[in-house]
C-alpha cells in the first residue's frame, strides 16, 4: 500500500497552493492546529475535530488491523450514513399514501435525475444487514463481548434488532405486491402473541365477563398495522417508524455503542481487559 | 450426464439431507481445522465453494429464475462472506492455538502489536479506504442492478409463494414446524434474549481479545451452529428451496405450482391413540395429550437436571444454578428446532402436544 503511504505523506507535508491555503486566516479559523505531521498536531487533529474525536488519539497497532476487526463495525456505520443521505433524498419524492406511494416509486425510477437513489438505498440496506451480522460474528470470535465489554454487546444486539426493523418497515414503502405480502406474512405472526393476539395462547383469559379484551380490532397485529390488514394505516405507521421512530432510537444507541467502545478500553486485545483508556 | 448431476444435486438439497450436510460441514471444518486452513487446496475449495455453487447453478434455467431476482443477489454474497470470514477467523485461531501450545502469547499480544500508533493518519486512512471501496461497490451495484418493483399492492391477489423479507426467512421456515406463537413470538424473543445473555452466561475467561478455537471450543461451535445452521442455512433454504405453497423444490427443479405433496402430518396423540391403541381420541385434552405433555416436561425439566449431573456437569459447576437454568433452556430450545424439523421430514410428526382448545401446540 505504498500509494496510501504516499498520500499520507502528501497531506502531512504541504507544498504549492496547498501550502498557501493553509496559511490563510480562513483555514486557520477552521483548523486550530498545524498540519498533522508531528505527534502534537496528530493528537490535536483528533482532539479538536468533533467527528474525529470519536477516536482515541493513539491506539494499539493490533486494533488497527483489518484482519482483526474486518472493519465491519465501521462499514456498518458508513452504510448507515449512506442510508441516511439517500433516504433523505428519497423523502423528497415519496408520499406515504396508498394513492401516491406506488406512482411515486415509478416516477423516482423513471424521471428523477440521479436515478439510482432507490437502488443505493435498497442495496445499502441489504448490505448493512449482512455487515452487521458479520460484525457480530467477529466480535464473538474474538471474545470481545467478555468483560469489560458485556454491556456493549447487549447494546449491539439492540442495534442488530433495530437494523432488521429498519429494513422490515422500509420493505413496505414501495407499496407493490412484494412489499405488501412480505409485510403481511411478517405481521400475521403478531396475531399469535400470547395473551395479546387473537390467535395466541391464553387469549381466552383476557376477558371481562363475556367481553373479550382482545379482538381483531385491538390485538397486537392491529397495533402494528393500525388496521385489520396491511392498508393505508400500516403504510403511514411504517413510514413514520422507518424515517423517524427507529432512527431516533438507533442514533441514541449508536452513540452509547461508540462511547462504550472507547470507555471499555478501545478495541479489544489480549491482556488489557478492564483497563480504562482515555 | 448433466441431468444425472442435476438430479443428484436436487437430491442433495432435500431438506433432511441438506440440513445434515450443513451440520456435518460445520463440524468437520472445526474438527479438521488444520487441514482446512493450512492446506492451500482444501482452504481454497472451502472459500470458493459458495462462488462455485452459484456460478455453475446460474447456468441452470430454473435456478437462474430465482437467482436473478435482485433481492436474492445479496444472499449469494452473504453465503460467500459468511463462509470466507468463518474460514478466515478459524485460520487466525489455528495459528494462535499453535503459538499458545508452544507457550507463546497469541499473535495479537506480540510486543510489536502492543505498540501505540497515532489514529491520524493510520486509522483514519484505513477508514477512508474502506469507505471508498464500499462506495464504489454500492454505486456499481446500483447501476448494474435495478431495484425490484412489482405490480401495485393488491390485497385481493395473494402471490404464491408469499415470502417474508429474506432476512426473516429463517423464522418463516421455523413457522412450518412450530405454531405461530412459538415461531413468531417466543423463538424470536429467545433469540434476542439469548444473544444478549451470551456475555453473562459464558464464564470462560480465556479467549478475550484474540482469535482462538481451542480455548473456547464449545462456545464457538454452539454459536456457529446457531448462526450458520439455524440462521444462514435457513435463509438460503427459504429463498432458493421453498416454492409455491411453501413446498420444497430442488435448486434446479422447476417451481411447478401444481406439485402435489401429500399432507399427512399427524400429532403425537393421534399416533398414540388412533394408530397404536386403535381407539378414538379421548375428548378431554389433558388425557388426550398426556403423553406429549409428559414428554415435554421430561425434555424441558428433567433433561436439564440430568445433563447437569452428567454431560454438562462441568458447565453446571462453573456457571452456578441460575446461569445454568437459563443456558440449558436456551440450548434446549435451539436444539428443539432441528429435532422438530427432522421429525417432520421423517415421520410427519406435527405436534408433540396439540391443544387447539387453548390455542396451544408444541
Ligand atoms: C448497527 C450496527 C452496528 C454498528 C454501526 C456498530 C459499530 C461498531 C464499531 C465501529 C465498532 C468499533 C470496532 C469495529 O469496527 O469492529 C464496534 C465495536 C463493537 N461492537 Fe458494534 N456495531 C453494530 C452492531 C453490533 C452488534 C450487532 C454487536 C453484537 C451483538 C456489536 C458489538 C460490539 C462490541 C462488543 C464491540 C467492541 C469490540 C471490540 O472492542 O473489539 N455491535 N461496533
Amino acid at each position: 500500500m505504498s500509494w496510501l503511504n504516499n498520500l499520507k505523506d502528501k497531506v502531512g507535508t504541504p507544498s504549492g497552493w496547498y501550502s498557501d491555503l493553509t496559511r490563510t486566516p480562513v483555514w486557520k479559523s477552521i483548523f486550530r492546529h498545524k498540519l498533522p505531521n508531528d505527534p502534537k498536531n496528530r493528537a490535536l487533529v483528533v482532539l479538536t475535530n468533533v467527528f474525529l474525536h470519536l477516536h482515541p488519539v493513539r491506539m494499539r497497532k493490533q486494533g488497527l488491523r483489518v484482519s482483526y476487526t474486518w472493519c465491519m463495525g465501521g462499514i456498518s456505520f458508513f452504510l448507515f450514513l449512506s442510508l441516511t443521505v439517500t433516504g433523505i433524498l428519497l423523502m423528497f419524492y415519496y408520499r406515504p399514501t396508498a394513492q401516491h406511494a406506488y406512482p411515486d416509486m415509478l416516477d423516482l425510477m423513471e424521471s428523477a435525475s440521479l436515478g439510482i437513489m432507490r437502488e443505493m438505498h435498497r442495496w445499502a440496506a441489504h448490505l448493512m444487514i449482512i455487515t452487521v451480522w458479520l460484525h457480530m460474528l467477529r466480535v464473538f470470535l474474538t471474545g470481545s463481548y467478555k468483560p469489560p465489554r458485556e454491556f456493549n454487546w447487549v447494546v449491539g444486539v439492540l442495534l442488530l434488532v433495530l437494523t432488521l426493523l429498519f429494513s422490515f418497515t422500509g420493505y413496505l414503502l414501495p407499496w407493490d405486491q412484494l412489499a405488501m405480502w412480505a409485510v403481511t406474512v411478517g405481521s400475521n405472526m403478531a396475531r399469535a402473541t400470547p395473551m395479546m393476539g387473537t390467535e395466541g395462547p391464553g387469549v381466552q383469559l383476557m376477558q371481562i365477563g363475556d367481553v373479550p379484551l382482545i379482538t381483531a380490532g385491538s390485538d397486537m397485529r392491529f397495533v402494528l398495522l393500525a388496521g385489520r390488514f396491511v392498508g393505508e394505516g400500516a403504510l403511514l405507521r411504517f413510514y413514520v417508524l422507518h424515517c423517524l421512530g427507529i432512527p431516533f432510537i438507533f442514533v441514541i444507541l449508536l452513540a452509547v455503542h461508540f462511547w462504550r467502545v472507547r470507555r471499555d478500553g478501545g478495541i479489544s486485545g489480549p491482556g488489557k481487559g478492564g483497563k480504562l483508556a482515555l | 450426464m448433466i441431468d444425472l448431476l442435476r438430479g443428484f444435486m436436487n437430491w442433495l438439497f432435500e431438506p433432511s439431507i441438506a440440513l445434515t450436510l450443513t451440520i456435518v460441514a460445520v463440524w468437520a471444518l472445526y474438527r479438521y481445522r488444520r487441514v482446512c486452513t493450512q492446506n492451500k487446496i482444501v482452504g481454497g475449495l472451502i472459500v470458493a465453494s459458495p462462488l462455485l455453487f452459484f456460478f455453475f447453478s446460474a447456468f441452470d434455467p430454473n435456478f437462474w429464475i430465482q437467482f436473478k431476482r435482485p433481492d436474492n443477489i445479496p444472499i449469494a454474497g452473504m453465503m460467500f462472506l459468511v463462509v470466507f470470514f468463518t474460514w478466515f477467523a478459524l485460520k487466525l485461531a489455528v495459528d494462535n492455538d499453535d503459538r499458545i501450545r508452544e507457550g507463546r502469547p497469541p499473535k495479537e499480544a506480540d510486543p510489536e502489536e502492543e505498540e501505540k500508533v497515532f489514529v491520524w493518519p493510520d486509522l483514519v486512512y484505513t477508514e477512508l479506504l474502506c469507505l471508498l471501496l464500499v462506495s464504489i461497490l454500492l454505486v456499481v451495484w446500483s447501476i448494474l442492478i435495478p431495484a425490484p418493483l412489482e405490480e401495485p399492492a393488491n390485497p385481493q391477489l395473494t402471490p404464491n409463494p408469499s415470502k417474508a423479507p429474506w432476512y426473516f426467512l429463517g423464522l418463516q421456515e421455523i413457522l412450518v414446524y412450530f405454531d405461530p406463537w412459538l415461531a413468531g413470538v417466543v423463538i424470536p424473543t429467545f433469540i434476542i434474549i439469548g444473544l444478549m445473555a451470551i456475555p453473562y452466561i459464558d464464564t470462560n475467561e480465556k479467549g478475550n481479545g484474540y482469535y482462538t478455537y481451542e480455548e473456547r471450543k464449545s462456545e464457538i461451535f454452539l454459536f456457529q451452529f446457531g448462526f450458520i445452521v439455524l440462521w444462514v442455512f435457513l435463509v438460503f433454504e427459504g429463498t432458493f428451496l421453498r416454492g409455491p405453497n411453501w413446498n420444497f423444490y430442488g435448486p434446479y427443479e422447476y417451481w411447478d405450482p401444481h406439485k402435489l405433496v401429500p399432507l399427512t402430518n399427524i400429532n403425537l396423540s393421534e399416533v398414540l391413540w388412533a394408530r397404536w391403541l386403535g381407539i378414538g381420541l379421548p375428548s378431554f385434552w389433558l388425557v388426550r395429550e398426556f403423553v406429549g405433555i409428559v414428554l415435554m416436561l421430561l425434555y424441558f425439566v428433567a433433561l436439564p437436571v440430568w445433563l447437569a449431573r452428567g454431560f454438562l456437569r462441568r458447565y453446571y459447576d462453573q456457571m452456578g444454578l441460575m446461569r445454568y437454568v437459563i443456558f440449558s433452556h436456551l440450548l434446549l430450545w435451539m436444539v428443539m428446532i432441528p429435532i422438530k424439523m427432522y421429525l417432520r421430514w421423517t415421520i410427519n410428526l406435527k405436534y408433540f402436544v396439540a391443544i387447539p382448545e387453548l390455542l396451544f401446540n408444541i
